[in-house]
């Protein structure tokens, strides 16, 4: 029943839908009826505000899940993903340092270093967990968390040292309240990463099978490996410099998507993007409308809500497991 | 033709494989068989470009396996390491599809999506076409599997142990499918594998592998013979001819006596 909730086209639609919703709710009242006679002022909420914040959720929803989706395929546990195995903290880091060598760095540079220091930590990681015996499934992510905390408390650590601790709590918590015209935009450079994602989907798919299975048919896995990565890595970045940390989605959306569809990504790397970007469009209404008029961030509704799914998905899977 | 010149590979200072050198026949089921640790899965790797060797060469048809592109040479051959116990919903038809990555990259023909269907039918796994690989029993995972390298459509087949896991009714499931693809497709298939009798029982050619060292190669009337094997195993060893079979027998002192030993035939002829 629930299976066929996972179609293209039934969450093309409900996507559509939640994102006309998100268009009208907010303190300035924006009814629907209004659409063909607004005043200038609403004109300006609606595209100043309003829309940049519609497709930031989209973009970030997307992205995110789909990172947690070829990182759980590369590196074959389903337990990895951006939150999980430190490229967050490693990016949040990268933008500190940015800031702190150049003060007046621009959103690109703040973008460059975050996306250097993510795939750097990436890299590290995958690097402990190649060279690791014990391979059990909860004890690689329980890795990247731990590596995560000791960049985090670098990070705050060297803040606290730079004054900058103001500074960098904006990218701590999720939040698409400041996403406006002229700061959202940045984030459609995940548009051309997200197309060779799509191009690579039978790819990752066949390294996930393994090192000997890719070589088996001809597969550069090294190569695939790399690039799978450092895309993976670039997109987080992406996402923490204009939006900040979005904690649980990359691992749950995939999961979920997974049990109804299963492992081929050619068949489900579009509805992982359209899942990531619909669960994060609820749980940003629901942020803004649950002590309205004010906003709870969009970060703590997913952590709430995302580690309760997280919970359930542990336990479901060491049952399966023993 | 398939030529191995030489190949050796050290892990640290201990060779495992040391100075290999084994030619293997068009059209003929070869096994390599051998004690533990006498390093049959790892010759069979540096054959098949899994592991790269520290000296020696491999030629398939006179060409240096290391000189020729990757996805050129799966095209010529294809390996099937022991199905490692995967997590992934991954279908059977999927999984076949796999095979024809060397052809289509991924993005499947007309042509690719016949072999599949062909192959489908060839193992008979069209009840279990849209099953997930996780759920399926040992058998049918191991047709699946197989059913991938031969949607490949290599001219040879490396098989590492196809028989792990499997009952007698699958094992003989399985022989029987990698016979029909020598009678009927002219492929060549190399396999490791443990069972002797399996290996006597099937095989055209046998290498024996001692201590990372070619103990013997020849045809399977050369090698299954009583001093070869217990050289070999070092351990006493009886072979019978059961129904025109060589059958080793190797259980216990006491097998080799009459009675027992009639019993024990009954049983090896019912396999």
């Amino acid at each position: 029943m629930v299976k066929h909730l996972f179609r293209l086209d039934v969450l093309f639609v409900l996507l559509i839908v939640l994102s006309i919703a998100s268009m009208f709710v907010g303190v300035s009242a924006i009814s629907i009826t209004d659409i063909f006679s607004l005043s200038e002022y609403q004109q300006n909420i609606l595209f100043s505000s309003r829309f940049p914040r519609t497709m930031a959720i989209i973009i970030a929803g997307a992205a995110l899940a789909v990172c947690g989706l070829v990182m759980q395929q590369l590196t074959r546990n389903k337990f990895v993903s951006p939150t999980t195995a430190g490229t967050t903290e490693w990016a949040q880091l990268g933008i500190l340092l940015g800031m702190i060598f150049f003060p007046a760095i621009s959103i690109f540079g703040r973008l460059g270093f975050a996306t250097v220091l993510a795939v750097l930590g990436t890299l590290l990681f995958m690097r402990i967990i190649t060279s690791i015996k014990f391979k059990d499934v909860i004890f690689v992510p329980l890795i990247g968390l731990m590596l995560g905390s000791v960049v985090a408390s670098v990070t705050t650590f060297i803040a606290i040292r730079e004054n900058a601790l103001q500074a960098i709590s904006g990218w701590m918590h999720g939040n698409f309240a400041m996403m406006t015209t002229g700061r959202y935009e940045i984030m459609y450079i995940t548009i051309p990463m997200f197309i060779i994602v799509m191009l690579f989907a039978s790819r990752f798919t066949v390294a996930g099978m393994g090192e000997d299975f890719s070589k088996n048919l001809g597969l550069n896995y090294k190569f695939v490996l790399n690039t799978g990565l450092f895309l993976t890595a670039a997109l987080t970045a992406v996402i923490v410099v204009s939006v900040g940390l979005l904690p649980f989605l990359g691992l749950i959306v995939p999961n979920i998507v997974s049990i109804f569809r299963g492992d081929h990504l050619k068949n489900t790397i579009l509805i992982t993007a359209l899942v990531g970007a619909i669960f994060v469009m609820i749980c940003d209404i629901i942020g803004r409308i649950i002590i309205y008029p004010y906003e709870v961030s969009v970060g703590l509704v997913i952590a709430t809500v995302g580690s309760g799914i997280f919970l359930i998905l542990i336990f479901k899977r060491a049952k399966h497991d023993r | 033709m398939i030529n191995v010149k030489g190949i050796t590979k050290y892990f640290g200072k201990k060779p495992v494989v040391d100075d290999v050198s084994i030619s293997i026949g068009k059209g003929r089921i070869t096994s390599i068989i051998g004690p533990n640790g006498a390093g049959k899965s790892t010759v069979l790797s540096m054959v098949t470009r899994l592991l790269s060797n520290d000296s020696g060469e491999v030629l398939v048809e006179g060409e240096n396996i290391l000189t020729q592109p990757s996805d050129a040479l799966a095209k010529k051959i294809s390996i099937l390491k022991q199905s490692n116990h995967l997590q992934l919903k991954i279908t059977v038809r999927q999984l076949i599809a796999f095979g024809r990555y060397p052809y289509s990259k991924g993005r499947l023909t007309e042509e690719d999506e016949r072999v599949i269907d062909e192959t489908i039918q060839y193992m008979e796994l069209e009840e279990y076409e849209h099953s997930y690989i996780n759920e399926l029993s040992g058998g049918q995972r191991q047709r699946a599997y197989i059913g991938m390298t031969i949607a490949q459509d290599t001219e040879y087949i490396f098989l590492d142990e196809p028989l792990n896991n499997l009952d007698m009714k699958h094992s003989v499931q399985i022989m029987q499918i990698l016979r029909r693809l020598v009678r009927e497709r002219d492929k060549t298939i190399i396999i490791v594998i443990h069972d002797i009798n399996f290996a006597s029982c099937y095989s055209d050619d046998i290498v024996a592998l001692k201590h990372g060292k070619v103990a013997i190669s020849g045809t399977k009337d050369q090698v299954i013979k009583k001093e070869v094997l217990e050289e070999i195993y070092e351990m006493d060893m009886n072979i019978e001819v059961i129904g025109g079979q060589q059958i080793c027998v190797y259980f216990d002192e006491k097998c080799t006596t009459a009675n027992e030993l009639s019993a024990l035939q009954k049983v090896k002829v019912a396999q």
